[in-house]
């Protein structure tokens, strides 16, 4: 296992940039050592009384590390879907558990507590596509958890822990969007009901009212399918990018309909992934063409191209602190320190 | 004799009797007064019959006297200064041209500096203050034609005009200011004006008066080369005064009519050049040029195809003058001009400003000339157009090229409307803007002058301004939330490295590079191959070498299958790249490759080049340790390695401040001296390259069409003789060189010669100066005197600055021997 980042060996080139502009930034430090390509990411808190952050990452050899950004090494390593992809990562807020989503059709439950890693619970799913699961959690000790469904078209959203299906998120007969790709839940404070947001296969973005089982909208934001998205749920507005060569910023208005505010072309086609920085201020994008694109999440003014990994990048994921973190098909992690948190 | 000698006769003797003895105050004043009524003016005047018979016999006389006596005790007879100003009164009152006259005679004939002299020419110049030169040239005006007495006028005009001429030679140091030619001529033009107003009065009165004096003034001054002085004050003033009255306009013409034909052409392009535009042009010449030979002559052949200096609104104002009237339109001579452009030896010998104003003129009579006029000799100007046009793009010269180029769109769109519109690609510059301009016709404004300062335009520039600014706020975007985060922490970072990515599909490795080249299907593995070459090249010179010739066979015959950016430059790096690697193979390879058949000239070119590059490349000193440091350059390397330089100086620092020198002193290594690793393959380079140029092949006939690649076999011959300096085969270089060069020498093409002399400068500097006057002493002999024919008489501009370098190399060269000649 390797730690910290040595640079490449020096070259002719020289940054051809005005004096005015910095250069491109550095990563803070790399995490070497998953031996195969990274497909999700996740910050966690922690023990408490440890007092420092941990970073989790699945791979696609099946392994969840669990880093410590301290020491920059992995400090465990959970193996529970059988050398099958992990794409999606989720801890919960009370009790030190974690939600992994493997392509082994199983979602298992993980009690970290005291430094114990055994799987305490397993959910098992019915679709093989990369559609990651999202969870609703308010603190109370159930929680609901939204996964695609057995149906090509489906989401199911179960009660948890005791694994009891709400129901079965179903388009209308003459839809037909594909299969869902990404999946947000969210709640507003005001209003009791859950919604989810969905992303699929067709390129369009529904807003789902979970209890009445309904579309309240639904637009079309790309013509490729929606590689993911994220929400802003107090500005009402999300962003959503796809395998095609643009990010769609949509907003969502007091009927609940959905509107497409602007699309922002990039250089190179494919975004796997998008995340808004927890104090929504800035946004980063996970890109095929092996760079992370950061954006002011107001303006979606681009900030910075961090063109660091040799491989597609496969996820990205914000710290509370404001730290970033993307991994990618090349196996590695890098950590940046991207306009600090004041 | 007279019986009856008149009373003036009487009084003249006896006063100037009084005058040149007397030395009394008082009776030189009055015999001074009584003279001075012969000239009228005072209270009781002398008869006009004495007056006339005075000024015409006695006038002259009196004033010899009186400048004879002229001297400070003279003039000090009398207190105050009185009797100077009598003296004066003179010859400021009396008649001009005699006084005029007596006065040049006297300053002539005084010896150098003296009072007599200075108080002369202080007199003159308030001759010349008064405006009596004027009253001089109205006098010579106002003489009917047979009472002229051609001697005097001939006597008088050279001594109006070469005033300042006669005045500098006997003042020397002591010159008064008003005689300078650039305050005198203008001073002359003025008086001309007051002169031709005083003609046009007396002719609104009925008198006859003849302009002729003036024109002879006014040609001999601009013969002398003062056109600028003397017109630029007569040329406004006339235009002002000429413009709504025909009696102005026809003494104009008279007075260019009456300029002898020995001065014609310097008033005539003096006019052209100072008249701000064809309007004004028209009015101050008139017919002029149907009614002299001499005017037609000069405006028709000689200020067009004889000189090109002239600026490009002389040009339009001469033009346009031919054009206005119907009966000088005929004389507009575009077919003259076309033939003069489609020539091709004219093309050849003439300087290339010539053919920009021969260009000119040709743009400049198209947008004069209609349609039907065109039409009437339409195959003419098409056959000297194609000509013309053929000649010039075959040219090496890219200026010339343009030139035809530009001419081409614009005059076939002219002669030929109907026909599909004629397209060249060539880059913009100033002449080629300033030429389509040209052909544009001019609106008929009187003058640009006259029309005042545009305002117009100013006036509609500033409430735009306004609604901009107005506009502003409008424009400025709406936050979607009120949030009050600026945006001053979230500087972006540079984003100029955010460029397309290529796929993945780089080849490893020289040979699959060379199958990709050759065999793929894939135009982005293609693309990738050839942008991966060169760093593969100079990664691995151990497998290069393997494949060497075959690789630059592959590159040589690469064609660009798609439209990859920067094509040229990654196969001619890459080319270059495997010719250092392999520097003896593929040179011996590409010079064969260079006169075999069934190639392009755009591949020998290429093959020209990169011989070129490569040799240069070879012979820098030092080369080893800058491709050490650098593996991959450019393309293949990731961006982030652009923060290595703060990397490495930080480690730097370090090492320096944890390091303890014992000597003090510059810590820095000088370069390392390494040899010159061209020395041992120039001879493959250069040899084969300089063997073949004279077998003509069916498809390449280098002393035939294809100059071009001549020429450039000339520059790159050259670069390869200079990079081969210090090494062991540059005396048999040389000499090989100077061979070519001397077969050559009298080449028709301009680039070529180019070529040659610079191949000399090289072989003059990069063969030892010993060796060279031992081994090619008649060569060098013969050289020289080729350089200075070459430098007197080519007519590119560059060819003769090039030999006057040689020839200054030579010179030094001779100037390092020479030391060592004597013991």
């Amino acid at each position: 296992m390797v730690f910290g980042w040595f640079p490449p060996s020096p070259s002719a080139e020289v940054a051809a940039a005005p004096p005015s502009m910095a250069a491109p930034p550095d990563p803070q430090f790399v995490l070497r050592g998953t031996q195969s390509a990274v497909h999700a990411l996740h910050f966690w808190g922690g023990a408490q009384e440890q007092g420092h952050q941990l970073l989790l990452s699945g791979s696609l050899s099946g392994l969840v590390h669990i880093w410590s950004l301290q020491t920059r090494r992995a400090i465990a390593t959970l193996d529970g879907h059988g050398g099958q992809c992990v794409i999606w990562l989720q801890t919960l807020p009370q009790g030190q558990q974690l939600l992994s989503q493997g392509r082994d059709l199983k979602l298992c439950l993980w009690d970290l507590a005291e430094g114990r890693n055994a799987v305490v619970d397993s959910v098992g799913l019915e679709s093989v596509g990369f559609c990651r699961g999202s969870i609703l959690a308010r603190g109370q000790q159930r929680w609901m958890l939204a996964v695609p469904g057995g149906g090509s078209d489906e989401i199911q959203i179960l009660e948890m822990p005791s694994k009891t299906s709400v129901c079965t998120l179903k388009p209308e007969a003459d839809a037909k969007p594909g299969m869902p790709m990404c999946l947000e839940l969210w709640q507003t404070d005001s209003s009791p009901r859950p919604c989810l947001l969905a992303g699929y296969e067709d390129g369009s973005v529904a807003l789902w009212d979970v209890s009445e089982r309904k579309v309240c909208s639904r637009i079309a934001c790309h013509t490729e399918p929606v590689m993911g998205l994220d929400f802003d749920s107090q500005k009402a507005r999300g962003v959503s990018g796809s395998a095609e060569k643009a990010l769609a910023v949509w907003s969502l208005d007091e009927q609940q309909a959905l509107q497409v505010r602007g699309k922002h072309e990039l250089t190179n086609p494919g975004i796997s992934d998008v995340k808004i920085r927890p104090d929504r201020k800035i946004l980063a994008t996970a890109g095929w063409d092996h760079r992370v694109r950061v954006f002011h999440w107001r303006t979606m003014k681009p900030l910075a191209v961090l063109a660091f990994h040799s491989a597609v990048v496969h996820c990205v994921a914000f710290a509370a602190d404001g730290l970033l973190a993307a991994g990618s098909r090349d196996h590695r992690i890098s950590i940046w320190s991207l306009y600090p948190r004041s | 004799m007279d019986p009856v000698p008149s009373s003036v006769r009487l009084t003249v003797r006896e006063a100037v009797h009084t005058l040149s003895s007397s030395e009394d105050g008082g009776c030189i004043f009055s015999t001074l007064g009584s003279l001075k009524r012969y000239l009228g003016g005072t209270e009781n005047p002398a008869l006009p019959g004495e007056q006339e018979e005075f000024a015409r016999v006695h006038f002259s006389a009196v004033l010899r006297c009186l400048v004879s006596k002229l001297n400070p005790d003279w003039l000090g007879l009398l207190p105050n200064g009185q009797l100077e100003e009598l003296w004066a009164s003179f010859f400021l009152e009396g008649p001009a041209d005699q006084a005029f006259l007596v006065l040049m005679e006297a300053l002539e004939d005084t010896p150098g500096p003296s009072f007599r002299l200075m108080k002369m020419a202080r007199l003159l110049a308030r001759f010349l203050k008064a405006g009596r030169m004027a009253a001089v040239m109205e006098g010579q005006c106002r003489q009917q034609a047979e009472l002229a007495f051609p001697l005097l006028q001939e006597a008088l005009l050279i001594k109006v005009v070469g005033l300042p001429d006669r005045l500098g030679n006997c003042l020397q140091h002591e010159n008064l200011a008003e005689f300078f030619p650039q305050n005198y001529f203008p001073l002359l033009g003025e008086e001309a004006v007051r002169v031709l107003q005083a003609v046009v009065d007396s002719l609104r009165g009925g008198l006859d008066c003849s302009v002729s004096f003036v024109s002879q003034v006014v040609g001999k001054a601009c013969v002398y080369g003062r056109q600028k002085e003397i017109l630029g004050v007569l040329v406004p003033r006339l235009t002002a005064l000429t413009q709504g009255s025909c009696l102005w306009q026809r003494v104009c013409w008279r007075l260019v009519e009456c300029v002898p034909d020995r001065a014609m052409e310097a008033v005539l392009t003096g006019l052209v050049e100072t008249a701000p535009g064809p309007q004004v042009l028209a009015r101050l010449l008139g017919n002029l040029v149907l009614k002299s030979k001499k005017a037609r002559f000069v405006m028709t052949q000689k200020l067009l195809f004889l000189q090109y200096r002239y600026t490009t609104p002389v040009l339009q104002s001469l033009l346009g003058y031919l054009a206005m009237d119907s009966q000088r339109r005929p004389l507009l001579a575009l077919k003259e001009l076309m033939e003069t452009w489609g020539s091709s030896s004219a093309i050849r010998h003439a300087p290339l400003a010539q053919q920009c104003y021969v260009s000119k003129a040709v743009l400049i009579c198209l947008a004069h000339l209609g349609d039907a006029e065109l039409q009437d000799s339409r195959d003419e100007l098409l056959a000297s157009l194609m000509a013309g046009v053929k000649c010039r793009l075959d040219s090496s010269l890219p200026a010339v090229r343009r030139l035809g180029m530009v001419v081409a769109e614009v005059a076939s769109a002219r002669i030929h409307p109907e026909g599909p519109p004629l397209k060249f690609q060539y880059e913009e510059d100033e002449l080629s803007c300033e030429m389509l301009a040209l052909a544009t016709p001019q609106p008929a404004a009187d003058s640009p002058s006259e029309a005042g300062p545009p305002v117009a335009p100013v006036a509609a520039e500033a409430p735009d301004k306004q609604t901009v600014e107005g506009g502003v706020p409008q424009v400025r975007p709406q936050g979607s939330d009120s949030e009050l985060d600026s945006d001053d922490e979230f500087v972006p970072y540079d984003m100029s490295g955010d460029q397309e990515l290529k796929s993945g599909k780089v080849p490893m490795y020289v040979r699959d590079c060379v199958e990709a080249l050759t065999t793929s299907e894939d135009w982005e593995r293609w693309e990738a191959a050839l942008r991966a070459l060169e760093g593969l090249v100079v990664r691995s010179p151990a497998a290069t070498r393997e494949v060497s010739v075959e690789l630059a066979q592959v590159l040589l015959h690469l064609e660009e299958k798609t439209s990859v950016a920067g094509f040229e430059g990654l196969r001619q790096r890459a080319l270059v790249a495997v010719t250092i690697t392999d520097p003896a193979r593929v040179a011996e390879y590409l010079t064969s490759q260079f006169y075999a058949i069934n190639y392009s000239l755009r591949q020998r070119m290429d093959i020209l080049d990169v011989l070129a590059l490569a040799a240069q490349e070879l012979s820098r000193p030092g080369r080893f340790r800058r491709t050490s440091q650098c593996g991959s350059p450019g393309p293949t390397c990731p961006p982030s390695c652009t923060v290595a330089p703060t990397w490495r100086a930080v480690v730097d620092e370090r090492i320096r401040r944890k390091t303890r020198r014992f000597s003090k002193g510059s810590s820095r290594q000088g370069p390392a001296g390494s040899p010159n690793e061209f020395n041992s393959v120039a001879g493959y380079f250069f040899f084969p390259l300089i063997q073949g140029f004279d077998r003509p092949l069916v498809t390449f006939d280098l002393l035939g069409d294809d100059q071009l690649v001549l020429g450039r076999l000339a520059h790159t011959l050259g670069a390869l003789m200079y990079l081969a300096v210090n090494t062991t085969v540059a005396v048999s270089m040389g000499k090989a060189l100077l061979e070519f060069v001397w077969a050559l020498r009298f080449h028709g093409d301009t680039y070529v010669r180019r070529g040659l002399l610079s191949a000399v400068s090289s072989v003059l500097l990069s063969v030892p100066a010993e060796r060279l006057l031992e081994d090619l002493p008649d060569e060098l002999l013969e050289a020289r005197s080729w350089l200075a024919d070459v430098a007197e008489k080519d007519p590119d501009e560059d060819c003769r600055m090039l030999a006057v370098k040689a020839l200054l190399l030579l010179e030094k060269l001779k100037d390092k021997l020479l030391p060592l000649s004597p013991p």
